[in-house]
């Protein structure tokens, strides 16, 4: 199978390699995937909690060169946007720009779900105060 | 010497020929074209006498008695086709069970699929951690109908040699045909048809330095005489078994490279050990929970099988394929996204057939191309690990079996 330059070029050189302490304000981790499925994604953001923005994100994978590379620019777009923006990131987004084939759809997939965890964790463990979600819904 | 990349080191898959080899074949093409069956004239006559001196090379290297007892094919797949189809369509009205293993390859286990939708019962004796079947599992799944025993002699991934003459030996016992796989085996380990009680073995040239497209079906003929159907009718070739006209340039290859092979076999299978040694040592020195696949005395020399835990196989294929070319269990490098079969069968984490590697040394593999792949090996292993989740939280002293992983 041969790779398209984009795969390539963010396997080899990876943005955003790393890890955020994760009881740091700000910072939501998303960690999806399975070992006995050959791919697992964890993805870290870290908000600004005044305004929203998100200020920084990092990832690890452990899967093939397309996982890699997928969630490699998940980090790279998510930097930046606020995280309204972020959840806006679809797998789609991802496929068209690796120009990933019908097998790998499923990296780009688990990349979509990896954003989608780190938003929930930031959520859930920062922005509870300012979100009205389960305050007084009942 | 200036390394040649990128190195080849996947000879499960295929091995170059050899020139010796060539040469031999080349002037079968334009010269001496004769078809082995014009039994009227010299074209014909030559034809005939190199395809039997081909047999006669091919039978000696696989320790037949008799080189009529040897069927040209096309290769690997076909053998095990005409072996296990033609044996079963043969011994229908004796029974309708055939037993093999679990980790046999693609072509034995499809085909065993095949006879189970017309009716047979195949029973997948399983394997222990090292990859090596107990010919005492075989005896238990027999019964009064088994018909069939295929079982081959070396695997592909992992180099594991069964225990081919003890169950023969049984096969034997019971009266029961045996046929292996030895696509992998031939030329690399001694094979002897008579000493091992087989019955029906299949071979490949271009696992041995032949060429592709011509492979054979070793069939007993005595003690006991074995039968089988044929797959392909038509002018009657090879004793009625295969007909079709034989490849004359792609036999006298095949010959050849089997007298090569059996020359040299002792030699080149002490040499090609001490490289996979190397490269085994090389490695697993330098690269923590990296773990050895299948048997490690009986496997075949220029086998090696490492699961790297914590990364991904086809990444490391990925950091490596501009240099070196390698093989991987990993899901994402078959066509099923399933990770390999054989790996997943010796009861190891399913993890850990998603990261193995295979190395494939051959005749040609030098030990600077076994130092060079080791020391790339390390690096992309080491690189990838640093970014896997996994091997962050394992150094953390996360068990990473006590978390519940959302599967997709």
């Amino acid at each position: 199978m041969a790779y398209s330059d984009k795969v390539i070029d963010h396997y080899s050189n990876p943005r955003n390699v790393g890890s955020f302490t994760k009881d740091t304000p700000g910072v939501g981790t998303g960690l999806v995937g399975a070992p006995e499925c050959g791919d697992v994604m964890k993805l870290q953001i870290k908000v600004n909690i005044e305004t929203g923005v998100i200020e920084d994100a990092k990832f690890k994978t452990f899967g093939c060169g397309s996982a890699i590379a997928s969630s490699s620019l998940a980090t790279e777009w998510l930097k930046g946007r606020t995280i309204d923006d972020a959840a806006k990131i679809k797998n789609t987004d991802i496929v068209s720009e690796l120009k990933l084939p019908p097998v790998k759809i499923h990296c780009s997939v688990l990349a979509e779900d990896a954003i989608k965890a780190a938003l929930l964790d930031y959520r859930e463990k920062w922005a509870k105060a300012e979100a009205p979600v389960g305050q007084g819904a009942s | 010497m200036a390394l040649k990349l990128p190195i080849f080191m996947d000879s499960q898959s295929t091995t170059p020929v050899d020139p010796r080899v060539l040469e031999a074949m080349i002037p079968y093409f334009t010269e001496k074209f004769g078809h082995p069956a014009s039994r009227n004239h010299p074209f014909g006559w030559e034809a005939e006498g190199a395809v039997d001196k081909a047999r006669e090379q091919v039978a000696r290297l696989l320790g037949a008695r008799d080189p009529k007892e040897i069927v040209f094919t096309s290769g690997g797949t076909e053998s095990i086709n005409l072996a296990m189809k033609g044996a079963a369509e043969m011994y229908r009205e004796k029974g309708n069970h055939v037993v093999t293993t679990v980790i046999d390859q693609r072509a034995t286990l499809d085909v065993s699929k095949r006879l189970e939708r017309q009716g047979f019962e195949v029973t997948y004796v399983p394997v222990g951690h090292d990859g090596l079947v107990d010919p005492d599992e075989i005896r238990k799944a027999l019964t009064p109908k088994t018909i069939l025993i295929s079982v081959m002699f070396a695997n592909n991934e992992i180099g594991t040699i069964q225990l081919i003459a003890e169950i023969g030996k049984l096969a034997k016992e019971k009266g029961i045909v045996f046929h292996t796989d030895a696509t992998q085996a031939a030329g690399k380990v001694p094979v002897d048809v008579e000493g091992m009680g087989i019955d029906l073995l299949s071979a490949t040239a271009h696992l041995m330095y032949g060429p592709k497209g011509v492979g054979c079906l070793y069939v007993r003929r005595k003690n006991p005489r074995v039968r089988i159907a044929p797959m392909i009718d038509g002018g009657g070739h090879e004793r009625g078994m295969r007909s079709g006209t034989v490849p004359v340039p792609l036999c006298v290859g095949f010959g050849r490279a089997a007298e090569i092979c059996r020359e040299g076999m002792a030699g080149e299978s002490t040499r090609l050990a001490g490289l996979r040694d190397r490269l085994q040592d090389l490695i697993l020195s330098k690269v923590d929970e990296a773990y050895l696949n299948g048997h490690a005395e009986r496997r075949l020399s220029h086998n090696l099988n490492i699961s790297f835990a914590y990364v991904e196989g086809e990444s490391v294929l990925m950091g490596l394929n501009k240099d070196v070319a390698l093989s991987s269990g990993s899901a994402c490098t078959s066509a099923t996204l399933e990770p390999s079969y054989v790996i997943s069968a010796l009861g190891v984490d399913a993890e850990l057939a998603h990261s193995s590697i295979r190395f494939g040394l051959h005749r040609f593999t030098t030990e600077e191309e076994v130092d060079f792949v080791g020391k790339r090996t390390i690096e992309v292993v080491h690189r990838l690990r640093e970014m896997s989740p996994l091997y962050e939280m394992a150094k953390e002293g996360v068990d990473l079996k006590s978390l519940h992983w959302k599967a997709e």
